[in-house]
């Protein structure tokens, strides 16, 4: 960890050094952080091979899956084939920055909690968050992004080669990468909500399988499941809005009302989450550092 | 875990400070073996019910990917007219609940759990003791089911009043299927503990286990009953160890099955139980001499 002290603190007189507070400080925290990651991450190529072999087999599961479904139907739920791998693509796609990005930082700080070591975190003069959501980085798993790209792309081409299909458009694209990026807001405040557990249970390990679990939910479109379930993955897991919406903005079935409930679900959850944190935080005592 | 004093034969006096020599009759080894097994099982059973929240998050975690697959199928069967190769959304529901029994039988002591043992030097202390190791993975992993049963029930009640399953229960059937998830445990225990010890030549196997991990996937029945997959595809699940410890013991409480083809598969699982018996000795014979504790 000696690396990172890098960014923090920089003698006021030196010159070129970021005022104390700019408003992109959070953003070069995260850069210096992602770019040493990075680095580190680098240093094992092997395992970028077997990150490979990994996204194909589960990318080959879910082809079967799909070839088997639609050899006894000609379509699921109101989605055709095409569509189906869209959504899969997507689902995939979010599986790879989530498990890059998000979950490496919220398994470290669970163990963080529970060891006490979050107190190297809570003395550096940054906001505590932001630190313990950009430490860990996992950059092979970004394979699984290129592979969901992939997938997308390879269902737009068929689906727009259908007869009577009109290829994505601006608006398309746009409200696509626009829910997109929503859905990763809300899986990280969600992650991090489950997380901050940990202040008051210690042993929750299990939560890192209970997401991997719920998350497999998210590869079928969410209206094929009954009421209660539906809207557990709507507003307890947001499956719907990460995965599914981002989807039916690629397959042409998003409806501008759907997107802004996605947004005011976004700032609900980033607020609430804020709120947790900050309670969660009070009732952290380092236990051993 | 030494061996207590009703396991010694009598003829055979304790050595000196309190030291107790193996058994060496055949009856006193097996009951040294049967009391291990007790012993180990039951602390195992302590253990786990130490840890009920975090092992009933689990559960729920794991119960999470047959409900995927039972709303699809059941999707799929209600918009083909309610029946998809005869299995009914009712026959789905039976399955994937069974599904969930079945699939914490089939946890057993993973390759990487080889890896982490054989990386971190923890097989030395294992290698100590006059059992061997195999033994102690086995009752332990025993020790949970138990713990995984009785923890199953409630949920296998509540998903029953949501899905509504149809069962082909009777009585014989019943212990058929006890019989038969234990022959499945014994199959897939002996099967991964043998792709395990490929650790003791290279510990990068990790891209192998996935082959293997996928291909049970497909071939089990624990993606989908065998039933809807293409003929080809059964046949060849027929000559392969998978489908002995997933889909054929799910079956025995959801499919119509004859007793000839109930007592021709627990042939088969015994079978398979042989040869990985046999393959794990080979393996483990060879194996051991190239260990070399890393870090301890």
């Amino acid at each position: 960890m000696a690396v990172t002290h890098a960014p923090d603190n920089p003698p006021a007189s030196r010159p070129g050094a970021p005022p104390a507070r700019s408003r992109m400080r959070p953003l070069v925290v995260a850069w210096t952080f992602f770019r040493i990651g990075a680095l580190n991450e680098l240093q094992y190529r092997v395992n970028f091979f077997i990150q490979l072999v990994q996204s194909m087999m589960s990318l080959a599961t879910a082809l079967v899956v799909i070839a088997l479904v639609f050899s006894y139907t000609p379509e699921l739920g109101g989605w055709t084939r095409p569509e189906l791998l869209a959504l899969i693509g997507v689902h995939i796609a979010m599986g790879g920055i989530i498990k890059a990005l998000i979950q490496p930082n919220m398994t470290r700080l669970i163990q963080d909690i529970r060891e006490g070591k979050l107190d190297h975190s809570l003395t550096k003069p940054e906001d505590a968050q932001l630190l313990v959501s950009v430490t860990e980085f996992r950059i092979w798993h970004l394979v699984d992004v290129l592979v969901g790209a992939i997938v997308i792309a390879v269902a737009l081409v068929q689906f727009g080669g259908e007869p009577g299909a009109s290829p994505i458009g601006v608006w398309g694209v746009l409200s696509f990468a626009f829910a997109f990026a929503l859905g990763i807001i809300m899986i990280y405040c969600f992650w991090v909500i489950l997380t901050v557990g940990a202040f008051w249970i210690v042993r929750v390990e299990f939560i890192t399988e209970l997401f991997d679990g719920l998350y497999q939910a998210g590869r079928w479109p969410i209206t094929i499941y009954p009421g209660w379930l539906r809207a557990a993955f709507t507003f307890l897991v947001p499956l719907a809005f990460a995965v599914t919406v981002p989807a039916e903005a690629l397959t042409g079935r998003l409806t501008g009302s759907t997107l802004g409930l996605a947004t005011l679900f976004t700032l609900g959850i980033a607020i609430v989450t804020r709120l947790l944190w900050r309670i969660g935080l009070r009732n952290y005592s380092g236990a051993s550092a | 875990m030494s061996t207590t004093s009703d396991a010694r034969p009598t003829n055979d006096p304790s050595g000196p400070d309190g030291y107790t020599p193996l058994p060496t009759t055949v009856g006193g080894r097996l009951r040294a073996l049967t009391d291990f097994y007790v012993t180990v099982a039951s602390t195992s059973i302590q253990e786990q019910f130490q840890y009920r929240v975090a092992n009933y998050a689990y559960l729920i975690g794991m119960v999470i990917e047959p409900i995927i697959y039972l709303v699809v199928w059941s999707t799929v069967a209600r918009s083909q007219g309610g029946e998809i190769r005869g299995l009914t959304p009712g026959d789905f529901a039976a399955y994937y609940i069974t599904w969930t029994l079945v699939r914490n039988m089939n946890i057993v002591f993973t390759p990487y759990g080889w890896e982490w043992r054989i990386r971190e030097g923890r097989l030395s202390s294992m290698l100590l003791r006059p059992v061997h190791p195999l033994h102690y993975d086995l009752a332990f992993f025993a020790g949970m089911k138990v713990v995984v049963m009785v923890m199953w029930i409630p949920i296998a009640v509540v998903l029953a009043a949501i899905f509504h399953p149809t069962f082909q229960i009777d009585p014989l059937r019943a212990v058929v299927f006890f019989v038969a998830v234990w022959g499945a445990y014994l199959i897939r225990s002996m099967f991964l503990w043998a792709l395990g010890m490929i650790t003791f030549w290279t510990t990068r196997v990790s891209a192998l286990y996935e082959l293997w991990f996928t291909a049970e996937l497909l071939l089990s029945g624990r993606l989908v009953p065998m039933q809807l997959m293409p003929d080809w595809v059964n046949r060849v699940a027929d000559l392969l160890p998978f489908r002995w410890t997933f889909g054929f013991p799910i079956d025995l409480l959801v499919a119509d099955m004859s007793a000839a083809q109930q007592l021709t598969g627990l042939a088969i699982q015994l079978l398979w139980i042989g040869l990985g018996t046999a393959l794990v000795a080979g393996v483990w014979r060879v194996g051991v001499k190239r260990y070399s504790a890393v870090n301890n």
